[in-house]
């Protein structure tokens, strides 16, 4: 493998991790703060892309279908949270299994019955489209890189949210101790609710700019959901930044394997896991 | 002594008769009891919209029938399979063992066609696999109670081999999932290809159902060969073929595959479909006209168009219509039924086809090549196609 080859697989790998990053970010976030484990997580994202699939069919815009699809995203988060997830903060994570599942094959039905078994796609928006040449052989389109930015931004902004402002504040201090934050006056289950509409709408965020490069079909949150728990175990459960390093680990891992060792590929991210696991029980940053 | 002769006697004829009586009641029974067909598809899951396909090409089938054959209804049972190779052992023996199926139609998955056939084997109830391409179902683990309206994997891409050959390939990169459908495509591929003088110079198996392709297509574009020839199916199809197009590899590479690659996936794939080049062993655009019958009353019934697994799923309707009204209702005789389906010229939508001594389809392949969106025939690519059937010793 050459120089400008290793350097394309690079960006391949890169640009994986970041999508992975998007997509586990909500999951670990929920976690982090409400030692809830929203098993339906992975339903959000298969949402999300179903959404933009349908406004993007209705008003022939990706854009307008974006913000339509998102805000619906927040809407159901606040909804799952206010009317199921309330129910479950003093019981163990077992009822919080039953009735995430729960919501995975409500939203599976939904999905089956609204939109149908065949495969979907989504187009690429006008303006994203095009490619860039990167080698003399090999171009790389327009849309993934805008993805990558996205991604970035989206990391960013947590950063950003999580150490510089009040809300953030009072998501570190949940994180550490909830019963302390609660008792100094703050408005624990408004928090809550924010924070679980944040990791919904991420999920789905993900589904939404995933959808013109993947192929919509049933099932497609289950698939995804299992990359997101390693992810999210590598990093740590509950840290955002171990999410961010273990989904670009991850992704780079996962993309050298595809190519240098094939034979092993398919197991090669939860190898990685194992090993990190071994050396690091509670994974790479734990809280 | 006396006494227990006497009763032995009085007794001897009553039992006798209320046999011949029960076994005329039977009889008379059968010829209006329904026939059971045990329907195992995936209703749920990845390959739902396959199990539904199927289920819609088979009801029709029987709806032209009015639901009756010979004088007697039509009996459904269905089962989710799921696509779920666990699974399939324990429903097949429950419509087998419990229900005493007539006929069993299934699976969508290879998978689960090789735990159905494992325990149907021997059985009183004849299976016919409606999709499911494994080369074993009517190769190595062949049955005479198992039939196939499909294809096998080595049917669909054993004539592309040549094809690209006479294209003017020489040099060619395959791949596909790491799979069975997968590694059988690319083998008949392989087989045929190098038979006419090409060379396969890099073989690429993707974990399934991994669908992240970037690093194998910039594999692809550094090796740059002459054509590149893939397996994919459904979802997998739709992501590849666009992800093919994105990177520009579709202006430079030509992409071929197995008909899998473009059906039921072109409308989600669009443009970037354009001008690929697969062989099937049949084509939505098929100029015959008994396709055009079939996809007209398919579209009337289901209020959307047919596809091939609906196709497939008809013609597993028309082989029991067929066969049952051959031995005039009578299958309590699974022997002769059998006997009846081994000489039938099935009038499918794809062109009329009949069995091999293993049971699978004797059927044309065609080169066909998209279209503003339909998988349009160029030409026939191998008339009368007979899978080898290695292995199979009926």
């Amino acid at each position: 493998m050459d120089t400008s080859l290793f350097l394309v697989q690079l960006l391949n790998g890169v640009q994986y991790g970041l999508l992975l990053f998007l997509i586990a970010s909500g999951l670990t976030l929920v976690f982090g703060v409400m030692g809830i484990l929203n098993l339906a997580h992975g339903s959000m994202y298969m949402i999300g892309a179903y959404l933009a699939y349908y406004f993007t069919t209705l008003t022939d815009s990706f854009l307008l279908a974006f913000i339509i699809s998102g805000t619906i995203a927040l809407v159901i988060g606040i909804i799952i949270e206010r009317f199921l997830i309330i129910h479950l903060y003093k019981r163990d994570h077992l009822d919080q299994v039953l009735l995430t599942v729960g919501l995975i094959f409500i939203f599976n039905a939904t999905q089956s019955y609204v939109w149908g078994n065949d495969p979907l796609g989504v187009e690429v928006p006008e303006l994203l489209s095009g490619s860039i040449r990167l080698t003399d052989i090999v171009e790389y389109p327009v849309y993934r890189l805008f993805i990558s930015l996205l991604c970035l931004v989206v990391a960013a902004s947590m950063y950003f949210t999580i150490n510089k402002t009040r809300l953030g504040m009072m998501i570190r201090a949940g994180e550490s101790d909830r019963a302390m934050v609660e008792n100094l006056g703050v408005d624990i289950s408004k928090l809550f609710t924010i924070v679980f509409a944040i990791g919904v709408f991420l999920a789905s965020l993900a589904g939404i700019v995933s959808a013109p490069i993947v192929s919509l079909v049933p099932g497609m949150g289950e698939h995804v959901l299992i990359s997101c728990f390693v992810v999210v175990v590598i990093g740590g459960l509950g840290s955002i930044k171990g999410a961010f390093v273990a989904a670009l680990i991850v992704g780079i891992v996962d993309t050298y394997a595809s190519v240098l060792l094939p034979q092993i590929s398919s197991m090669s991210i939860y190898l990685l896991m194992a090993l990190i696991l071994l050396v690091k029980p509670q994974g790479l940053f734990k809280n | 002594m006396n006494n227990k002769k006497k009763i032995f006697q009085s007794v001897l004829p009553a039992t006798v008769a209320a046999t011949i009586i029960s076994m005329s009641t039977c009889s008379m029974a059968a010829d209006s009891d329904p026939i059971k067909v045990g329907v195992m598809l995936p209703f749920s899951g990845v390959y739902a919209g396959l199990g539904e396909s199927t289920r819609n090409g088979l009801k029709q089938a029987l709806k032209e029938q009015g639901n009756s054959i010979a004088g007697r209804p039509v009996e459904f049972i269905e089962m989710d399979t799921e696509a779920k190779p666990a699974r399939a052992p324990e429903i097949t023996s429950s419509l087998v063992d419990n229900q005493k199926a007539d006929f069993v139609i299934g699976p969508v998955h290879s998978g689960v066609a090789m735990g159905m056939i494992k325990t149907i084997k021997g059985k009183d109830s004849i299976m016919i696999i409606p999709n499911a391409g494994a080369n074993a179902a009517t190769g190595a683990f062949c049955q005479p109670n198992v039939f196939r309206t499909s294809f096998s994997s080595w049917q669909t891409a054993f004539p592309m081999g040549k094809e690209a050959y006479d294209m003017g390939y020489k040099k060619i990169v395959t791949m596909s999932w790491n799979y069975g459908f997968g590694k059988e495509s690319l083998e008949a591929f392989n087989e045929s290809f190098t038979k006419a003088g090409g060379e396969v110079i890099k073989e690429m198996l993707v974990p399934f159902p991994k669908t992240e392709f970037q690093s194998y297509l910039t594999e692809i574009a550094s090796i740059n060969p002459d054509a590149v020839f893939v397996f994919f199916a459904g979802g997998g199809a739709v992501k590849f073929v666009k992800d093919y197009d994105a990177m520009g590899l579709k202006g430079k590479i030509p992409l071929l595959g197995s008909g899998f690659l473009t059906e039921g996936t072109t409308t989600a794939q669009g443009p970037a479909a354009e001008g690929v080049i697969t062989t099937l062993h049949y084509a939505d655009a098929l100029d015959i006209p008994k396709n055009k019958s079939f996809r007209q009353e398919y579209e009337t019934l289901y209020g959307k168009p047919a596809d091939l697994f609906a196709v497939q799923g008809y013609d597993a309707g028309q082989l029991i219509v067929d066969a049952v009204t051959a031995t005039h209702g009578n299958t309590a005789d699974k022997a002769a039924l059998i006997q009846q389906m081994e000489k039938l010229e099935i009038d499918s939508p794809r062109g009329s086809f009949h069995f091999s001594k293993a049971h699978n389809p004797i059927q044309t392949i065609y080169l066909r090549k998209v279209v503003d969106g339909q998988n349009t025939v160029v030409k026939v690519a191998h008339e009368n196609l007979e899978d080898p059937a290695r292995g199979c010793k009926l």
